[in-house]
């Protein structure tokens, strides 16, 4: 009697184990594509958490979190520099429109590309993402559910994600981060540009899931 | 190749290469000495103009983004034997010591005039980072209360 009492415990225990998980992935497949839709995404929202899309996920934060981004996604309003991320020099501030003070403006020193003379790094549109867009101190999930929310990715949908991870000369230029003042070449993020471009594309088709902490 | 630009109101045409530092286009091609090279890293200031009316560091500022710009510096700040307010300000204060990075602050300060006429300290320590190896930092700022007061005045 205790035997077969034990067993059918353990038999609705399992039960109530998959229904949960099964629930679990529905709501996630449901959220994902309700969420591509609300973007006005023409990617498809497959919803198919794979572990290439994993995979995809792990490449493609593995370089948003690095300092040639984070640097100027900081949390406060002065950016960051330098291989230890440390606050930019100068007293250099964030300024209302994030392009510095009124003159001592990003391109006082930043031009649209690097300078190798003086060592003064340089791309079209230098400038510090929104304070919205923080990402200094986020664990790499955090950025990820930032950077998909609209509230705080400056009202972008997920094709225009896609678009600023993979085509915004600012972004890019993290692969061609120019020499510093000493003459040292800057780091470069972790995974070559193709293939960080190829994750990016990769994990938003697969639905852009953000796995659990 | 070509660049072509207007320095201090003068149309100037000059041959060099584009990634030139405009500020050796400056001093050696347009013999316009009163900017200064400082540390060539961007870092100090002594190099300051203004292109298109905004404070640029010519150190690192390739001369090819020139090109169709309005380029100012020292020599041309002044309207003719009229001072600028901030040059004007400079001599009533007497500010420079040794005076080697003094046009870099010059620019810095008229830029930050344009774009705020009467700056707080605040709005002083925010915008002008230039250095000073003889420390006239607290002479500076009086004179920037100062030229803010004159330029007021005269318009």
């Amino acid at each position: 009697m205790r035997k077969s009492n034990l067993r059918f415990g353990i038999i609705l225990s399992l039960i109530a184990s998959v229904s949960i998980l099964l629930a679990h992935n529905f709501t996630d497949f449901k959220t994902t594509n309700k969420k591509a839709k609300e973007s006005g995404s023409i990617i498809s929202a497959k919803a198919n958490i794979t572990d290439t899309s994993s995979e995809a996920f792990d490449k493609m934060m593995s370089v948003l979190t690095h300092k040639r981004c984070v640097n100027c996604h900081p949390s406060g309003d002065r950016p960051r520099q330098g291989e230890d991320s440390h606050i930019h020099r100068f007293e250099v501030q964030r300024g209302a429109d994030n392009h510095g003070t009124p003159a001592l403006r990003c391109n006082t020193c930043h031009q649209n590309e690097n300078n190798n003379y003086s060592g003064v790094p340089g791309a079209p549109d230098w400038a510090l993402a929104p304070i919205e867009m923080a990402w200094e101190g986020l664990s790499r999930v955090e950025i990820a559910r930032s950077m998909l929310n609209p509230a705080s990715n400056g009202g972008r949908n997920l094709e225009q994600i896609v678009e600023h991870l993979t085509e915004h000369e600012l972004v890019l230029w993290a692969w061609e981060p120019g020499v510093d003042s000493e003459g040292n070449p800057r780091e470069k993020p972790p995974v070559p540009k193709e293939e960080y471009i190829a994750a990016v594309k990769e994990w938003a088709e697969a639905g852009a899931h953000i796995p659990e902490e | 190749m070509k660049i072509s630009f207007t320095i201090n109101g003068q149309p100037k045409t000059v041959e060099t290469d584009g990634n030139t530092p405009l500020l050796w286009v400056i001093r050696d091609v347009l013999d316009l000495k009163g900017t200064k090279f400082g540390c060539g890293k961007a870092a100090c200031g002594a190099c300051t103009i203004h292109v298109d009316g905004n404070a640029v560091r010519s150190c690192s500022y390739a001369a090819k983004f020139a090109e169709g710009k309005n380029v100012t510096t020292i020599e041309g700040l002044s309207d003719g034997e009229q001072l600028h307010p901030v040059q004007q300000a400079w001599v009533e204060e007497i500010v420079p010591q040794c005076g080697y990075c003094q046009p870099g602050f010059i620019m810095a300060t008229a830029a930050l005039l344009n774009k705020t006429p009467n700056p707080s300290d605040d709005d002083i320590d925010k915008n002008i980072v230039n250095i000073c190896r003889c420390a006239t930092y607290y002479r500076m700022r009086k004179a920037i209360h100062r030229a803010a007061e004159i330029q007021s005045n005269n318009s």
